[in-house]
């Protein structure tokens, strides 16, 4: 029961988040986090679970954004047609390639859905009078008000990690690990190794296409660069499941905080507090400090990545006994 | 007749400088195990270094010398501190060291990004646009002259690898670490080592192509995506393989570009590769059994 508490105090806390907290800016970084939840969850259990790096999540992520896209765009039909059908869409797309790549040993699926993502990208570039092309795709947002939206999104994060607690607890979850651990093993077991790389890449790619057509929804505008952005959403998913903890439930939702978090703090220079400075002293240099900081935010993400990495290969949920070692060997020390 | 080997003419040149791209990738994939997504960007790197020396007024070829060792000091800096030390602790995915790199190619990019903005640079010779003829096909000098240093450095790489010791040495980290290692091989020295090759060989790539391609940070993304096509379809860890994979790469995007459509090109690799993981799993390896 006290491992259940805390998920169930932060759902609470989550859910009535948006009543308390009356500033849209805060509200819209809880959206982004709770859909990166959705993703991150995702990359983790075809990663962290089942060993199979893919390092193309946009390219599900946008075949979702798009599909729900489209369907507005051509058939003049909701946007939210996509939360149904953009995650089948991002099953489609990935399964052939998961087909042809899962077959082999190595690197190879992780080229792939590089290559994947790369081809969608320029295809949707090319393609002007299905998809828009560069132009993108612009809706009328349903909503004016952000917590529809940022329930939404709670709901489908809750969901995504139900369902994918459910299945790494269940026979296929185990299979998973197995396949992870030693594919040989798994086989000679009568594990079906292929099958289940596709389940779980299936599984995967439809939360994250789920989250594509959200993303659609609440932002009104996608183009490809956007939605099948190699750094903004392909290493983004890969550093939320990193950071959290790879191949842990409640990784992907830490990791997700993190990032965010980060990210955002980086792009704003520090929540606005070189802003500040520079307006408070007025001087010049640190105006241009602020500027040049918020103009290195990618720079920022990486050497974080590379930190991080270094210093906690596992993640922060994976190396939390490592963290809390450092912090009460300090205490000692104090 | 001409339009057909005009293109030919341009495709295999090109393949001549993508197949030095991806010797260094093979090379790093075949002993290492690992991808690196930070190929382009160490090829970047060079490009603006031979940037900096041609303002300086030094010509391409010549800071080719500067490029190449500075390039292999950064690949051995980046093994031995950053690679390396990856794989001494436990962890779930053996990814690591290739999300390691991914990070390494970010930082390279915004780092140079900071410098020099994303400014369009280039480094302009006068044999940059000039062209000679053979009949009626036009052969651009600079690239010409890439393709030969480009050859050469290729049949260097190939000679270094069979005949030598360090050579050796990489060749048999590559087959079996352990029991290189058994056989007396130094196996932490030689992955610094051949990850500094690699560096330095897609830096002499980067140097013979900046005279005729644009310098901008984000050019190091659609190389690094190069490198890896070229280096699946030449099999991981053959050098031969690299550079017929590298010429096919280059006539591949030449031929669409001239029959298909100018913006076809950058699928067109993407094709070939899901094509060679169909047809041919192993790449051209499998072929030339080399």
């Amino acid at each position: 029961m006290k491992k259940n508490l805390v998920p169930l105090i932060v759902l609470a806390v989550l859910a009535v988040f948006p009543l308390v907290v009356e500033d849209n800016y805060y509200r819209h970084l809880m959206i982004m986090f709770l859909m990166w939840v959705v993703i991150g969850s995702a990359w983790n259990l075809i990663a962290g679970y089942t060993g199979q790096v893919s390092f193309g999540d946009a390219a599900f992520f946008g075949s979702g954004a798009y599909a729900a896209g489209l369907l507005s765009h051509h058939l003049q039909l909701s946007a939210w047609w996509g939360l149904a059908i953009g995650g089948f869409v991002a099953v489609a797309v990935g399964m052939p390639f998961g087909w042809i790549c899962f077959r082999m040993r190595g690197a190879y699926f992780a080229l792939a859905t590089l290559a994947l993502n790369e081809v969608l990208r320029h295809s949707a570039a090319i393609a002007e009078g299905f998809t828009g092309g560069m132009v993108g795709i612009l809706i009328m947002p349903t909503f004016v008000s952000k917590i529809p939206y940022y329930y939404v999104a709670l709901a489908l994060a809750v969901a995504s990690m139900l369902s994918i607690q459910w299945i790494v607890h269940s026979k296929p979850g185990y299979y998973f690990v197995s396949i992870r651990e030693d594919q040989d093993a798994a086989e000679s077991l009568g594990i079906d190794t292929h099958f289940y790389k596709m389940l779980s890449l299936a599984v995967a790619a439809f939360w994250t296409g789920v989250a594509g057509s959200l993303y659609m929804n609440y932002m009104g505008f996608i183009d490809p660069d956007v939605v099948f952005s190699l750094h903004d959403i392909s290493i983004m998913a890969i550093l939320v499941g990193i950071v959290g903890g790879v191949g842990t439930v409640y990784g992907p939702a830490v990791g997700a905080f993190i990032m965010v978090t980060v990210q955002e703090f980086f792009r704003s220079g520090f929540f606005g507090l070189f802003d500040f400075l520079g307006r408070a002293t007025g001087s010049a240099a640190v105006e241009s400090m602020a500027k040049t900081i918020t103009g290195a935010h990618v720079l920022g993400f990486g050497i974080l990545v590379v930190v991080v990495i270094l210093v906690l290969p596992n993640g922060i949920v994976g190396d939390w006994p490592k963290i809390r070692n450092v912090f009460a060997r300090n205490k000692i020390a104090a | 007749m001409d339009v057909f080997l005009q293109t030919l003419v341009a495709g295999v040149l090109k393949g001549g400088l993508y197949a030095l791209i991806g010797i260094g990738m093979t090379l790093i994939m075949g002993v290492m195990g690992i991808i690196n997504l930070a190929h382009g960007q160490l090829m970047m790197v060079a490009m603006y270094i031979t940037y900096i020396l041609h303002v300086a007024g030094v010509d391409p070829y010549i800071s080719l010398f500067v490029a190449m060792p500075a390039l292999f000091l950064l690949g051995c800096v980046i093994q031995r501190y950053l690679l390396n030390p990856l794989l001494k602790v436990e962890t779930i995915l053996p990814e690591n060291q290739v999300l390691m790199t991914v990070g390494i190619g970010m930082v390279l990019t915004e780092v140079v990004r900071f410098i020099f903005k994303s400014d369009y640079k280039s480094v302009s010779t006068d044999y940059s646009n000039a062209t000679f003829f053979l009949g009626n096909i036009s052969f651009s000098v600079a690239l010409t002259i890439s393709f030969l240093i480009a050859i050469a450095f290729t049949v260097a790489m190939f000679f270094f690898l069979i005949k030598t010791d360090i050579g050796r040495s990489i060749r048999a980290t590559a087959q079996d670490k352990d029991a290189a290692v058994l056989m007396g091989v130094n196996t932490g020295r030689i992955t610094i080592v051949t990850f500094g090759l690699g560096s330095a060989l897609v830096a002499a790539a980067g140097s013979l192509l900046a005279p005729v391609f644009y310098v901008f940070p984000d050019i190091g993304g659609p190389f690094t995506a190069r490198a890896f096509i070229i280096t699946i379809l030449g099999g991981l860890g053959s050098t031969v393989g690299a550079i017929f994979g590298g010429v096919t790469l280059g006539l591949a995007e030449s031929f669409g570009a001239t029959y298909i459509s100018m913006d076809y090109e950058n699928i067109i690799g993407m094709t070939i590769f899901v094509l060679v993981l169909l047809f041919l799993p192993g790449g051209f390896k499998r072929l030339t059994k080399v």
